[in-house]
Formats: structure tokens, C-alpha cells, sequence
């Protein structure tokens, strides 16, 4: 079973039918039991950094999280659920994550220009991945694939060897992470057309 | 490289799509879950939905129909109309959708695009400016209600109040341009995207391929809204991405 954590922040329903498209049962969970009972776990999450992790605590989720990636079970973290494994963020104030990964969330710095004019921050929508090392979540992906962001912050992990592919949008930034069966990334592959459902069923499959 | 977007609109009435000219003279296009799922065939990069009734039966249409098409077409997807308060947002996000548009309801205060950038997040939060020119000069004017009521308030210096409240994107539509087929208001749209550092997306007017082009050189918009030319089958998407490709646009080809 795939669980789905409901911390209560945005849309977690495209994330579901994503699976179900492609033909995985996957379930929405309030419930901290549900994530240490599951095969599979997605962290999604759009919204503030700080609400986020306050979120996460309030419902009982750290912990288990912790547990279940600790455990090696496959485990994807999808744009802020990304951003959360890490050991802090700039975001509204200094704020510690999940620390799963040492590394730093930061914002775009300001002013960016290139593509013939200003830059707009946040980074919102199709930009190329270029894939750095090999991922289950990347299998039949080709390098340079086009997949959506929305987003003002990123992640600058402290060990390069996590980075499994990164995007280009004023300065290259890390667009994915892999560390074991513990996969995340920045863009959304529930809004990323037959790309991203390709990268929901490599994850629904991989061995755990 | 980040590539331009192509968003065709969906104005939705009584659960069908309907287009006007100048928000007025409605044509029925169709059912918005099969075309939803036909721009998805041809490569949009995201989906608006304008919910153009915005009455309380309009809106469970609205959250019926967001949910159904979140369920088969996996792209990004805006929702605007009616939207007031912040469980208007969280109603439309459950259903399947990620952005949700604020116009009439930001002008009368607001603190809600504030409220819903901290609640939501800035990245779904965007605000929808309904523009027209002031006779004569070089200045347009916000209107609310879908067109109707001028507020007096200056287009460019509210993009920038918007965006200081947190609004994460501006969808700029040329009321005088609306449905007309004339092209957008590059003038306009060129002075909101100076104005702010978010994401513009330029709306009303497309009435042909190059008018996309205008939009995106000449202006320098992020994005491009259409409806009309789309939905009458003037142009798919995919023409207008190879056209826009061919004139050295970065676009997401399919």
C-alpha cells in the first residue's frame, strides 16, 4: 500500500489519482500508524516551510517519517516534501526540517535575469532536468525531460553524491534528491503529464 | 531553460464552456472535462478555469467539475471566480486544483491575498486584474465584477501592491481587448511585467498566432491565456507551439 500524508497542506488529491491512473491503489492518511504500516510512503506539501513542519508535528508524523526512511522503505518527497527532509530553511526566518539530509533550503537570490530579461521568482512552470545519477524514480526518463515547478525556494544539499538531477533557472539548482530508496523532488511529477506518471509507477514498482 | 506557457481559459457557466466578446454574447464550446482533456492531448502547459456566474450554485458546479478533471488530466490547473474567502480556496485545492485565482474579492480587501498566501502559499495564490485603458492615455484602470464596476484604482501600482501582499502571479486581462481578436494590450502587459518581479500571464485578444508571439517578445509575459482561438479549432496548442518554436520561443513541445 502507498500512503499519502495529509498534514493538511494543498492539493493531495492529483497525487492519489496520479497513482490510480496508472493503475496503484494509493491512500490519503491522517494517521501516523498508517505511514509506519505502508510499503510505500509520498510526502507531497505545498505552502510555507514553517506551517509545514508545524503541521507535521502536531499530527504525529515526524517520528514515523523518520522511522520508515531510517527503515530504507521506498519514500518520495514531492516539492516542499523535498525542501522538509532537509536540516533547516531560509524561508520566513531561520527554521530546522527533518534533518534526513544535512543541506540548506534558500531562496532564488533576487534580481536574476537571463532568457532575454528578468528572471520572475517563483520559478513557476516546464523547465529541463538534467539527471545527474542513476534513480529507480528516473528509469525510462530521458535527460533534458520537461517537468513543472512552482516554486521561490531550493535545496543546496551538503554531500553532492544525493543530487540526482538538477534544472537551470539563473544558477543550476538540485531539481532531485536520491539517498538509497529515499527519493525526492523539487518539481511535481503529479502535474507533469505522462513524464510524471512515468516517474509515480518507476516508484510504485522499485523494488523496497 | 524555462519555457513559455500556453494556458488556454475555460469560461465556465451552469457547467458548460461558454466565450463571450467583451465578457458579453456567450457561445457554447462544450464540456469542460473533455475539453480539458483535449488540450491535454494537444500540450498545454496548464489549464484556467473562470467560473464567469460566481454565484454559490455556480460554485458546486465549479468544485464538481475541477474534480473531474483533476482525475484525468495531470497538468497544472487554475480556478478563478467567486473565489472570497479562504474556504473557497481550500474547497477548490481538495478538488484537484493548484492555483486558485482572487479579482473582485482583492480590491475589496485586500488582506485576503495576503491570508491566502500565508495559509496556502504564494505559488497557488494569483491575482486576476481586469484592466482597461483610460481614455486617451497611457493608464488603465482596475475593474471587479467581472468587468463591470471601474474602482479607480491604477493597473500597474495594484500589480505591485499585489505582489507586495504576496500574490505568487498576475493574470492581467485587457477588458477592451477581451474576445475581440485584436491581440493583447502589449502596452499594457509590458508595463505590469516591468512593474513586478512574479510571473505575468497576458490575457484577452488572441486572435492569431502571432499575437502569442507579441505577447511573449514584445511584452515579455510568462505565460499566455487563450481562449477563442483554441476553442473553436482555429489553432491547437501544438500549431501554436511549433509556430512559436519556428520564431525562437522556448516552448515545451509534445
Amino acid at each position: 500500500m502507498i500512503a499519502i500524508i495529509d498534514y493538511g497542506m494543498g492539493n493531495l488529491r492529483s497525487v492519489q489519482k496520479g497513482f490510480e491512473k496508472i493503475g496503484f491503489e494509493a491512500t490519503v492518511t491522517t494517521d501516523p500508524q498508517m505511514v509506519l504500516q505502508a510499503e510505500r510512503i509520498v510526502l507531497p506539501g505545498v505552502g510555507a516551510f514553517r506551517d509545514c513542519i508545524r503541521n507535521l508535528e502536531q499530527g504525529g508524523f515526524v517520528e514515523p517519517i523518520l522511522k520508515v526512511i531510517a527503515d530504507g522503505r521506498p519514500f518520495l518527497g514531492i516539492c516542499l516534501g523535498l525542501q522538509l527532509l532537509f536540516s533547516e530553511s531560509e524561508e520566513f526566518g531561520l527554521h530546522k526540517g527533518l534533518g534526513v539530509v544535512p543541506g540548506r533550503v534558500v531562496r532564488f537570490p533576487a534580481g536574476m535575469s537571463g532568457q532575454g530579461g528578468k528572471l520572475p521568482v517563483p520559478h513557476m512552470g516546464w523547465n529541463q532536468i538534467a539527471l545527474k545519477s542513476s534513480s529507480p524514480l528516473f528509469d525510462g526518463i530521458v535527460d533534458a525531460s520537461n517537468v513543472y515547478f512552482v516554486h521561490s525556494y531550493y535545496v543546496k544539499p551538503e554531500d553532492p553524491a544525493v543530487v540526482a538531477a538538477t534544472c537551470t533557472y539563473g544558477i543550476e539548482f538540485c531539481a532531485a534528491i536520491r539517498k538509497g530508496n529515499l527519493m525526492a523532488t523539487q518539481f511535481h511529477p503529479e502535474k507533469s503529464q505522462g513524464i510524471g506518471l512515468r516517474m509515480l509507477k518507476n516508484f510504485a514498482e522499485m523494488k523496497g | 531553460m524555462l519555457t513559455r506557457r500556453i494556458i488556454p481559459c475555460l469560461d465556465v457557466t451552469g457547467g458548460r464552456v461558454v466565450k463571450g466578446v467583451q465578457f458579453l454574447e456567450l457561445r457554447d464550446a462544450g464540456d469542460p472535462v473533455e475539453i480539458a482533456e483535449a488540450y491535454d492531448r494537444q500540450g498545454a502547459d496548464e489549464l484556467t478555469f473562470l467560473d464567469i456566474t460566481a454565484s454559490s450554485d455556480g460554485r458546486d458546479t465549479m468544485v464538481d467539475v475541477v474534480r473531474r478533471t483533476a482525475e484525468r488530466v495531470f497538468m497544472p490547473l487554475t480556478v478563478g471566480g467567486g473565489i472570497r474567502v479562504v474556504e473557497d480556496i481550500r474547497r477548490m485545492l481538495n478538488a484537484g486544483a493548484d492555483k486558485v485565482s482572487i479579482n473582485t474579492a482583492a480590491v475589496h480587501r485586500p488582506e485576503f491575498v495576503s491570508e491566502a498566501a500565508l495559509r496556502f502559499g504564494s505559488q497557488c495564490t494569483v491575482v486576476a486584474i481586469d484592466a482597461r485603458q483610460v481614455p486617451g492615455e497611457q493608464r488603465w484602470e482596475v475593474y471587479t465584477h467581472g468587468g463591470r464596476k471601474p474602482t479607480g484604482i491604477d493597473v500597474v501600482e495594484w500589480a505591485a501592491r499585489m505582489e507586495s501582499y504576496g500574490a505568487g502571479e498576475i493574470l492581467l486581462t485587457s477588458m477592451d481587448r477581451d474576445g475581440t481578436k485584436d491581440g493583447y494590450d502589449l502596452a499594457l502587459t509590458r508595463a505590469v511585467v516591468d512593474a513586478v518581479s512574479v510571473p505575468v500571464i497576458a490575457s484577452g485578444g488572441v486572435g492569431t498566432l502571432e499575437h502569442l508571439y507579441d505577447g511573449f517578445t514584445v511584452a515579455g509575459a510568462s505565460a499566455c491565456l487563450a481562449a477563442s482561438i483554441f476553442h473553436f479549432r482555429q489553432h491547437t496548442v501544438g500549431e501554436a507551439k511549433q509556430y512559436l518554436q519556428g520564431r525562437g520561443v522556448p516552448v515545451r513541445m509534445v
